[in-house]
Order: C-alpha cells, then structure tokens, then sequence
C-alpha cells in the first residue's frame, strides 16, 4: 500500500498503576499491594515498565519499518491506571522514542488522563515540557457523596484549581470526565455536577452513563442488592440534561458521550472511531492496525519479561472478515455526529433505518441531505438500532 | 408359617383355586407398601436376602425416587400355614388418584386387601377411597398398622378410626413392621385364613382380566392377568373381547419376582402374558382375554377406556426438538394407554402437542417422563379441563384448549365436576371449607374418623382443582391434609374465556377459561407479571386482558429509551462487537408476537405458576 493511502496512525499508551482501585472500574490497572512488592511505591513497581514500553515502541517501529509504513504520528494518548504516578520524565522519556522513531505531525495532539488529586501545578508544568498539549481530568462529579459511593478520593474543589493550573501550564485543550447515573445520585446532584465542570475553562467534556461491570465491587453491591442502581430512564433524563446544558455553553456533540468547542474534539479517540490505524503500547493494551485486533498480556510483570525477552507482548489478535470491519464500522460511525452516509447501506437496512426515522430517533435533516445521523432520542438507543440492523 | 422350599412348592397352572390366595394392599404413598411387600418378599423366601434390594418392585427411577408406584405388579409367593401349602398372589396397586380407574382393576382381580395405614400418621384421603373401592367390590379386608416401631406410633388411636371405618373391633387390627419383619408371618397367616380363595369355571371358555399392561424394550407388551373361568396356555389365540383383536400367547408365566415362565394359567391364577405387540394400547386394562378357538361370550363386568381429564400443551423449547419430541411422545405411549396428544401450535410457542392426561400427577410424570428420557426442554401451558359447549345454534362444541373457546354466543358451558373427600385434623375445617367456598365448591358432608381427625366432602369444578388447589390446601393445613378426587360428571358453569393481548394481538399461550367471577383477578394477575417479565421494546407496549371485546385489565411496557453503552473506545471495540453479535444471536432466539420481542424465558415464567405447584405435589 503506498503511504499516501495509508490511514493515519495513532498510539495509546497504558499505565497500568493506581494509588487504589475504584470500586466500579474495571481496567487493567495495578495497586501497589497488588503488585509483588506489598509496600512498594508505584515508582518502584513500575521500575522497567517503562524501559519494556520503549521496547515495545521499536518492535512497532520495526513492524511498519518492514513495510515501508513508517509515517508521522497524528495523536499520542496516555491511559491507564493513573499515568500521571509515573515521573513526567518517563512519560517524556516514551514521548522522546516515538518522536525519535516515527517522527510527529506537524499539529500532533498529546493526551495524558490525570487524576485532580494525583498531579501538581508542577507537574502539569513538566508534563507540558515533555510535549503533552492535551490534559484530560477525572472530575466524575462535583457531589463529595457520589464521589464516595465511586471510591473516588478527591475533594472536588480540587477540581477548578487543577484545571486552571493547566491553563497556566500551557496545555491547550483541557476536558473534564464526568460520570452520571451512580446510586445515590439525584437528577439536582447530576445538574450541579455539569454545571461546575461547564464553568471552568475547558474545551472537552465527556459524561459517562456509570456501567456496572461484572468482577468489581460495585458489581458485587449491586448484585447482592447493598446499592440500587437508579432507573434506565432517569439516567436517560441525565443524559437530555448534559446535552441541554453543553449545548447551552457553546459545545456541539460530536459523540454520544461527548461534547466539544469547536476544535476541541478529541482527535485520538476520533482515530478509533474511524477505525484509522492505531498501537497500544503497555499492558493490556489493544491494537488496531489495517483490519487486525491484537491484545497484549495483561500482567505488567509478564508484559515487561516478554519484552526483555525480545518476545512480543501480544496476548491473542483477531483478523477482522470483511463482515466484522462494516459491522464495527457501523457501530462506531452511528455514534458520531458525522453519521454515515445513506448510500453505505442496504435497502433493507435502510427499510428499518427507515422507520427509526418515523419514530424521531434519526435527523430529518441530515437524512434528507442522504446522511445518517441519530438524533437525541437515537444517541440514547444506538445499540438497539445496531443490533436492529442485522436481520 | 414357615416359607415352601420353592422346587416342592405348587406348580403355575396345576394349583387347585383353594389353595389360591389373591390380594392387594391399600396404602398411601409413604405408609410403607414396599417395604412390606419387600419383607414378604423376603420371608416367603422368593428373593434372598443378599439378592434383595430396597424397594424391589418398584421399577421405574421415577417410581424409587418419588417413592411412588404407577405400574402395578403381581407376585407369587409360596406359604405354608397350618400345614398346608398355599399360593399368596400380592397384587401391586398404583398409589395416586389419577389411576384410580387402574386400582380398581387391580382390586377386581382380587378377592382381598390389606389396608395398611402407617400408624404414626393414620388413613390418608386416597387410601380411603382406594378402601372404599375395595368395599365396593366386596373384597375381605384386613387391617393393619404399620411402623410400630416408630416412636411416635399411636396403634390405640389409629386402630380406632380404622375400626370405625370397616366396621370392625380395634383389637382386629393387625400390628406389623415393614421395617423390623415383626408381625409380617402373622399377616401373611391372616390372608390365608380370612381371604377367600378364588371361584371360577375351570370347564369353562377362558376368560381373563387384564389388570396392568406394560411395555417392555426387549419382550415388548407383557400383559398382567388374573383367570376368571377355564385356562390360559402358551401358544394359544387368543382374542380381546372389546376389540376382537387376536394375538398368539407366546409366552404365558408368573413373577415370582423375576418373570418365570410356565406354560400356562389355571383357575384364580395371576400371572403375565407376551403376544409381541409392541403398544399397551392393544391390551388395555380392564379387557378381557379369550381362547380365540374357543371365545367367551361375555365380558367381565367394569371394562372402561381412559378418559383424560387434564389438558396441557407441551412445547419444546428449542423449536428443532419438534420431531424428538413427537418420538419420545410416541415411546411414551406404547407403555401409558391414558395418555393422548395431538400436534398444536401456538402462535406464541410454535410447534407442539395438546396432551391429555388422568390427573395433575399422571401429568407431571410424563413431562418428567420426557425430560428425562428424551433429554428434552419443555415448556408447559396451564392445564386445563375439557369444556363442553353449546352454542345459540344448538351445536354442541368440545373444547380442550383454551384457544379453541369459540367468539360466536355460547349458550351453555358445561364442566367436569368431581367429588372431592379431604382428610385433615379437625383444626383446620375452617381454612379448608373457606378454601373450596372460594373454589365453588358445595358441601356434600363432614365425619369424624376420630376426635380430631375429619373427612371433608366437597363437589367442585375439576378446572378450580388443577389450579393450584392442591398447593393452597396444603399450605392452609401446614401439610396435614390430603385429597382425593373422582369425577363425578358435569355441570353448567359460568365461564369465560380470558385473553391475554400484546399490542392488541391475543397470545395463545396465555389465553385461561375461568369463571367469570375470577375473570377480572386471572387479567391483573397475568397483565401485571407479563409488565414485569417482557423486556422494553423500542415502542411502548400495552398488555391487555380481555374477555371477548371487552378489557378487563391493562398494563403497560413503557418504551425503551436508553440501550447504548457510554464507553466505546480502542480496548472497547472488540468485546463490544462481540456484545451485540451475542445480542443479536438471543434476539433471534426470541419469540415475535406481533412485532414484540418475548423472550422464552418470559414464557416460561408466566407459565410458571402452575409448573411450580405440579411439582410440589408431585413431591408430596
């Protein structure tokens, strides 16, 4: 494939380490009491990840290298876990091989997450040194009870200083992660929530409807009845609630769970959405490269003696058949406000499509101009019109 | 009353009628029967003691594990008393009141009956009937108190309600233990003395009664029979009176307690009979057997067909399992001449069959019957009765499934009725009159059995008794009670059939014929657990009762309005695609009522009720 063909590549890098796990994630992500050394720092923990990380960037290196793939990066983003417990140093370290092997766009964005309560103004500081230009903070909510019921441990105070810290360090795209429909949880306490992060100076916001995952301890709260999570459709009202009051402070959606100013849409995670070419480096981390899925070994212990070992991390990949890319590309695309085109779909897809348009959940006027594009009622039901479409 | 050395005891078909003793014993379900007939197993030394196994007649799993007998059996067994040499033949008798019709064959065949009642808990609703059956036929009855070994045996008492029953003296009751032998020689004397042997014409045509019919893999249909008048002998033609069919005996002998054959059957003779027709059906209980050469003319008296009485649909669960099940079905029945079926289909649950049973219990053992055997999954709809109807033009209509139960202006709804006799201590006839009050039920009349023991008559509609009565009866007397039931015929009834709607579409399944006063309960009932059960579609849904146009209750499912993950990120994609291939596979697995997504398992449970109390009884 010539390299003007080629889509644009991306790369994710995972930090698999908290100071403590929340009791609804469920991440691959590593405490200290976890890991082997008991009372160990994250620092000590994560001694060789990032050396294994580095490794792991020259085995892709060498991977697009032997195809003559090699091409500047368009987006960096640093997950995890917690990647702010790592020294800026070493996340700038991991910034520096990817420079060094790949080269950058011109107009690259560099994401990292950050916890309020987990980095400094220093560290934003350092952190914008090293090439960030993209912070993306954990608010979750502004209530200190819905907070707890989350685990979470800041004081959400924290939140309007760590945001203007970031300004003043320089980043240029702030967004807030807020996190609705938790047990507990009132309609007044959601709307208090997003109009706090809505008054800060921020660019990006993302509101996550909470997902009970089997495995973790609100799982188990909620199974054995402790927590009562709140009805379906009072989260939908949440969900109409954040889109009013984004709307109202000048952001558009542009995906189901988020919404920007214009310009600040999260580029990487368009890059998955689009199905472009994108390398996650770290443990656990998933991969999507021309039609393949591949995901490395979960344990940072094993990731990095895999890597010393000159073997690959990877822990099992899929080939995607020619069904498998239109059926993801369907149930990616349909949550973005840019839709699909009409003409990508059959009749009688378009028959059903059809009467979703009937039912309002679909936009007259993007349908019209011969685009599928959900409307409000149709973001909240995106994974039935999906499944609808098989038939 | 020392047991016969077996190579010098009487021969099958040369043993004189007076030496011929032929009985049954009249028990309930956990009184002890097997045991006791284990112990006499025993004694009379036709089964070893290290050959011996717990419960040894008792054939079918279902049957040891329940502790329940459906098929009877008959067993020769050699005793010597007062220095003469006998035949005791014990004829086993099916233990529930679905086979009453089968008991009082088994009874016909004999000339007494043991009535064995466990004294630690006294005569039960069935074992009375089943005595009443045996006075009915002027069988000899002896009775007898068993498990005396218990702690908690009460003889005095029960020897009195038993005494006032049969109308004999306390004293005359026999003590026995099943489980200890202590009293069982003594009985088996007893049957010698008081039960009368067997009349018959040895000149005349053959005659025989077929009590018990049973299929068997490998020899096919074995036939129990007892010898009226003349001789029965191998390789005979031999005929059915009611049907004319002829059929050569290949095989005729007795079961001692292996099947041993012999040749033939004299006089007052019990033993088993193989033709080679492989379907019960052709040998049906209460016909009897001729000398084709040489036939009788006359039946022997009390010959019926079965007639089911409780309908239910069956329906695999998985729609492909329709021809297994059609074949289990058919196995099914070469060996059970009661059950009938016919395929149906539902618009709901697709295809299946209609079914009719004896009973509640004959029910629940086929269904297990087919689970178990055929390895299948079932769906069951709520059994029903059978409805005659006369509609405005005068045309008479039989309804045994609810869907059926025409639009067009009845005139008349006829319903079977049964007479229902409860036993219970005397402290709950308040719960169980209010009980059958709420069942239309009518009572016939009360007796004390003892002080604090009464039975408990009642008519009522058999359609109100395969609805949970057993369950609720039991509930309201901590368990004390037992019932038994016989149809009785049928009376006009003010009943209405209940549709349940979907979106305005009636779902077949859940369609009900109950009295109209009820009408209005079964709608809020079903409406409301339907809400609960049926996931939300992506438009609202209302579910209605109906009783023909009119709405007796409503529901409704709202419309789904959230079905979307938050998160859909790189680590996402993959498991979420997985997600919703695996969604759409379960959708497919739906069942579409109109355009409503039902899954199987929302059938199951609104179903599920009456399942629930099936098995329950079927426990007891």
């Amino acid at each position: 494939m010539e390299k003007e063909q080629l889509k644009p590549l991306s790369f994710y890098i995972h930090i698999p380490y908290c100071i403590r796990r929340c009791g609804y994630c469920d991440f691959n992500t590593y405490t200290p009491s976890e890991l082997k050394d008991g009372e160990a720092s994250v620092a000590k923990v994560s001694q060789g990840y990032v050396d294994a990380a580095i490794i792991e960037i020259n085995q892709a290196f060498a991977f697009f290298d032997d195809k003559n793939q090699v091409r500047p990066i368009e987006t960096i983003f640093f997950g995890g876990g917690t990647p702010t417990l790592l020294p800026a140093a070493d996340l700038a370290r991991i910034l520096d091989e990817l420079r060094e092997k790949f080269g950058f766009s011109e107009n690259i964005e560099i994401t990292t997450e950050a916890n309020p309560d987990s980095v400094s103004a220093v560290d934003l500081k350092n952190l914008r040194t090293a090439g960030m230009n993209r912070v993306s903070f954990g608010m979750q909510s502004a209530k200190t009870h819905v907070l707890a019921t989350l685990d979470r441990t800041h004081n959400p105070a924290r939140v309007s200083e760590v945001v203007n810290e970031a300004i003043e360090a320089g980043f240029e795209h702030v967004s807030l992660d807020l996190i609705y429909g938790v047990p507990g949880e009132s309609i007044d306490d959601w709307k208090e929530s997003v109009n706090t992060a809505l008054s800060l100076p921020i660019d990006h916001l993302s509101a996550y409807a909470l997902i009970v995952e089997e495995g973790t301890k609100l799982g188990a709260q909620v199974r054995r009845g402790d927590v009562v999570m709140p009805p379906d459709d009072e989260t939908a009202d949440k969900y109409l609630l954040v889109d009013e009051l984004a709307t109202k402070a000048g952001m558009d959606w542009y995906e189901v769970s988020n919404w920007s100013l214009t310009g600040g849409e999260a580029r990487h995670n368009i890059a998955y959405w689009h199905s472009n070419d994108w390398w996650g480096i770290g443990a656990g981390a998933h991969s999507h490269v021309q039609g393949v899925r591949w995901w490395n070994v979960k344990h940072p212990t094993t990731y990095i003696s895999k890597l010393i070992s000159g073997e690959s991390p990877m822990f099992e990949n899929e080939t995607l058949t020619k069904e498998q890319i239109r059926f993801e590309e369907i149930l990616l695309r349909i949550r973005l406000s840019s839709g699909l085109p009409l003409a990508f779909f059959t009749e009688p897809e378009l028959a059903i499509l059809n009467s979703y348009l009937a039912q309002g959940h679909l936009e007259e006027k993007a349908w019209q101009s011969g685009q599928l594009k959900l409307s409000i009622s149709g973001r909240l039901l995106a994974d039935q019109i999906v499944r609808a479409l098989d038939k | 009353m020392p047991a016969i050395p077996l190579d010098r005891a009487p021969k099958p078909s040369a043993t004189d009628p007076l030496q011929i003793r032929n009985f049954s014993i009249i028990a309930h379900i956990d009184h002890g029967k097997s045991t006791l007939a284990d112990r006499m197993l025993g004694i009379t030394g036709v089964v070893e003691a290290r050959n011996m196994r717990a419960q040894y007649l008792d054939r079918m799993d279902i049957e040891r594990e329940r502790g329940i007998t459906i098929k009877s059996q008959a067993v020769r067994l050699p005793w010597q008393s007062e220095g003469s040499d006998y035949i005791l033949n014990m004829i086993d008798t099916p233990g529930h009141v679905d086979f009453t019709y089968e008991v009082s064959r088994s009874l016909a065949a004999c000339e007494g009956a043991v009535l064995l009642v466990d004294c630690a808990q006294g005569i039960e609703a069935q074992t009375l009937a089943n005595l009443y059956l045996a006075m009915e036929n002027n069988l000899t009855i002896i009775p007898v108190l068993n498990k005396i070994d218990l702690p908690a045996a009460q003889p005095e008492k029960f020897a009195e309600e038993l005494a006032r029953l049969i109308g004999c003296q306390p004293e005359d009751c026999l003590r026995v233990s099943g489980k200890t032998g202590a009293g069982v020689a003594e009985l088996l004397d007893q049957i010698v003395r008081q039960v009368p042997p067997p009349q018959g014409d040895p000149k005349a045509p053959a005659r025989a009664l077929i009590f018990d019919s049973v299929y068997d893999l490998y020899r096919g249909v074995v036939t129990y029979v007892r010898v009226v008048d003349g001789n029965l002998k191998a390789h005979d033609q031999i005929q059915m009176l009611s049907t004319g069919i002829k059929h050569e005996a290949l095989e005729v002998g007795v079961i001692s307690p292996e099947p041993v054959s012999s040749g033939g059957l004299g006089v007052g003779e019990v033993g088993y009979l193989i033709t080679g027709v492989k379907d019960v059906r052709q040998s049906r209980v209460g016909d009897t057997i001729t000398n084709a050469q040489r036939p009788a003319t006359t039946q022997l008296p009390g010959y019926k067909d079965p007639v089911p009485m409780v309908f239910s649909g069956l329906y695999p669960l998985d729609s492909s399992e329709y021809p297994t099940l059609r074949e289990a079905l058919e196995k099914l029945q070469l060996n059970d001449a009661a059950l009938v079926f016919e395929p149906e289909t539902s618009a709901a649950l697709g295809f299946g069959f209609r079914c009719g049973f004896l009973g509640l219990l004959h029910m629940e053992i086929v269904r297990e019957r087919l689970e178990r055997e055929a390895g299948l999954d079932l769906i069951s709809t709520a059994p029903n009765v059978v409805y005659n109807l006369t509609l405005d033009d005068g045309t008479i209509v039989k309804v045994t499934n609810p869907s059926e139960f025409p639009m067009t202006k009845i005139d008349e709804v006829r319903e079977p009725i049964v007479r229902a006799t409860i036993l219970a201590p005397s402290e709950f006839i308040g719960a169980i009159m209010e009980l059958c009050q709420t069942r239309r039920g009518v009572l016939q009349g009360m007796d004390y059995l003892s002080e604090d023991r009464v039975e408990i008559r009642y008519t009522l509609p058999l359609g109100e008794i395969v609805f949970d009565f057993f369950d609720s009866l039991k509930s309201k007397t901590r368990g004390y009670a037992s019932l038994d039931y016989e149809p009785i015929g049928e009376a006009p009834g003010e009943l209405v059939k209940v549709d349940i709607l979907l979106q305005g579409e009636a779902v077949d399944a859940f369609s009900a014929i109950v009295h109209r006063d009820k009408a209005y309960a079964y709608g809020v009932m079903m409406t409301g657990k339907l809400r609960e059960l049926i996931p939300r579609q992506q438009f609202e849904v209302p579910i209605q009762a109906a009783v023909g146009s009119r709405i007796i209750a409503r529901e409704s499912i709202r419309a789904m309005r959230k079905d979307v993950l938050a998160k859909c990120y790189g680590g996402d994609i993959s498991r979420k695609r997985k997600l919703l291939e695996k969604q759409k596979e379960g959708k497919k697995r739906m069942k579409m009522v109109g355009r409503v997504e039902v899954p199987q398992e929302a059938f199951i449970a609104a179903l599920s009720t009456n399942e629930e109390v099936d098995k329950a009884k079927a426990k007891k």
